[in-house]
């Protein structure tokens, strides 16, 4: 048995598009999730994540490439009951009661969880008997979840989980998904929110115009190229090449705009050290001194060149 | 929302017993059917009340018909046909072309249920409702005077092909087109198949278009089921064969041309 959940290889996917053509909204995707963590899909609207998510899920066929979902084809029938999925939108029978529909799928599994339980953990119980088209948008969505986890699966897929939820029923949705990971279950979910694939992501891939534009963990992707960065504020017109001469070789030193310093080289202690040292030997009073870190967001755009909400 | 204990998210995956899939899924479709107000009025109150209206106000002539009892004996086998074709036509039709539309089909694609449990649970509603309905229709119509003859089993092996016979071209509707224009296809065919076909107006009525209106499977359903039940036949071979045929056509052009998405 492999300790891959989800392995995707070279995924090629075409849609034809009205008027003749073809737009290729996958090319060349390859991703992996390691059994028991949770692999973010991150990239803006259109960027193909939906469509990757729906080969994974046996909705759609590839072009080209494979794809192995627990070590199988994605359409195995046997794969139905061990994936958990969670689509972008709909889904439930509009006529249902909330708690009908979830109780409808989980006597489809043969040890489903308590559905009493996760719709009281999800904030749905006061709803229970709310027919699902007179359901907000967010409450749809934490039904959908529910519904994609309630067979108790191996693997989930997680389609813009949180979309349009507010803050408490998001932290609600994160709860679910780290105590999923916690108990051994692989998440996969795709999302275009930093703090959610931060906060959430053992692995991320940043997915833009169907490439897999970065990945790795969340750590591996924001350290990458902001290594060595110290900043920090003081009078203007400090002498650049005193302080240069002061630290380790190697590192470079520019002030702009007047009063803002940028020290470039690699930041450890000793080079901390020796930038406060020189300080405190010319009596510099360095304020907001601190290390450089980039952000997701900081490393999308500067990969794409664009913004990562739209 | 309080925390998640260790342990109790533990992927434990499996499906369900075939039984227990059926069960739920079918006492599901029947729950969305008998709630959904058009869905009751199609299926149970206008053949309910056309059936007495027609019985008790003569604007419709029967040939050999003048008392309420033998219009009956002409109206009851008419509407059984109109019940049946209601609940496994248009009521198919325009759910499965909303459930198509709202995603549900795709959904429990996703899920343990396989899609022949999830078709055999839709057919087993049907068949509740056609009990349903062909039940108080019986009543009804005994209560104004009806008297059946012949052999009941010759009337449900019409009644069971008649079924699958509209179920394969509701499906066909249904899964082939959004869920507003399968709504009102459903329903226009529905209504010309009121009229044309057999199940109010004798097809007499339309002089030298009988013999085509004849082979429409209303007007098959509901002779057969009047050489039944009126004039005390086993089982009539011709319309038989017309439902056989049209079920099979029905059947098989869904199975290729369904589209679940």
């Amino acid at each position: 048995m492999t300790d891959l959940a989800l392995e995707v290889d070279g995924l090629v996917k075409r849609f034809r598009v009205p008027g003749g053509g073809a737009r290729t909204a996958v090319d060349g995707l390859s991703l992996a999730a390691r059994r028991g963590t949770v692999l973010a899909l991150l990239g803006p609207n259109g960027a193909g994540k939906t469509t990757t998510v729906e080969v994974c899920e046996g909705y759609q066929d590839p072009d080209a490439g494979t794809v192995r979902v627990l070590g199988l084809p994605p359409r195995t029938p046997s794969l139905r009951p061990r994936v958990g999925v969670m689509p972008q939108a709909g889904g439930t029978y509009p006529g249902l009661r909330c708690g009908e529909a979830l109780r409808l799928v989980a006597s489809f599994a043969a040890r489903p969880l308590d559905p009493g339980a996760l719709l009281e953990r999800l904030g749905l119980t006061e709803v229970e008997g709310t027919a699902c088209r007179r359901l907000s948008g967010g409450q749809q969505q934490r039904l959908s979840l529910a519904m994609a986890v309630v067979g108790r699966p191996e693997l989930v897929f997680l389609d813009e989980p949180t979309s349009g939820l507010d803050p408490q029923a998001r932290r609600g949705t994160w709860e679910l998904v780290e105590a999923l990971r916690a108990d051994g279950a692989t998440v996969v979910l795709t999302t275009h929110l930093m703090d959610e694939a931060e906060r959430l992501a053992d692995d991320v891939v940043v997915v833009d115009a169907g490439r897999v534009v970065a990945a790795g963990t969340v750590a591996e992707l924001t350290r990458h190229g902001a290594a060595g960065q110290l900043r920090f504020r003081a009078t203007p017109g400090l002498d650049l090449d005193q302080l240069l001469s002061a630290l380790p070789e190697g590192c470079l030193a520019k002030e702009s705009p007047a009063g803002q310093y940028l020290v470039e080289g690699p930041v450890d202690p000793q080079l901390l050290a020796a930038v406060t040292a020189w300080c405190a030997t010319n009596g510099v009073r360095a304020d907001d001194l601190r290390v450089e870190t980039r952000t997701l967001e900081d490393v999308f755009l500067e990969l794409t060149g664009k913004e990562l909400r739209t | 929302m309080s925390a998640w204990s260790p342990g109790e998210l533990a992927p434990a995956p499996g499906a369900a017993p075939v039984g227990r899939m059926l069960r739920a899924q079918a006492a599901a479709e029947l729950k969305l059917v008998l709630r959904n107000g058009e869905q009751v009025l199609l299926n149970l109150v206008i053949p309910l009340g056309l059936l007495v209206v027609l019985v008790l106000v003569p604007f419709v002539e029967v040939d050999g018909a003048g008392t309420p009892g033998e219009r009956a004996d002409f109206f009851v086998p008419g509407l059984m046909a109109l019940a049946v074709m209601s609940a496994a036509f248009t009521g198919q039709a325009i759910a499965v072309g909303f459930e198509r539309q709202y995603g549900v089909l795709k959904r429990l694609g996703a899920t343990a249920l396989p899609r022949w449990v999830l078709l055999l649970a839709k057919t087993l509603a049907v068949l509740v409702v056609e009990l349903l309905q062909l039940t108080l229709l019986a009543l009804v119509g005994l209560a104004l005077g009806w008297s059946p003859q012949g052999a009941v089993v010759g009337a449900v092996v019409l009644v069971a092909l008649g079924t699958a016979a509209f179920a394969g071209l509701g499906l066909l509707l249904g899964g082939t087109l959004r869920g507003l224009t399968s709504l009102a296809a459903a329903n226009l065919v529905w209504l010309v198949l009121l009229v044309l076909g057999g199940i109010v107006f004798p097809l007499s009525a339309f002089g030298p278009a009988e013999a085509p209106l004849s082979l429409l499977p209303t007007a098959a359903l509901s002779g057969g089921l009047r050489e039944v039940l009126e004039a005390g036949a086993v089982l009539p071979v011709r319309e038989t064969l017309v439902l056989a045929a049209w079920a099979v056509g029905g059947l098989a052009l869904a199975a290729r041309l369904f589209r679940w998405e």
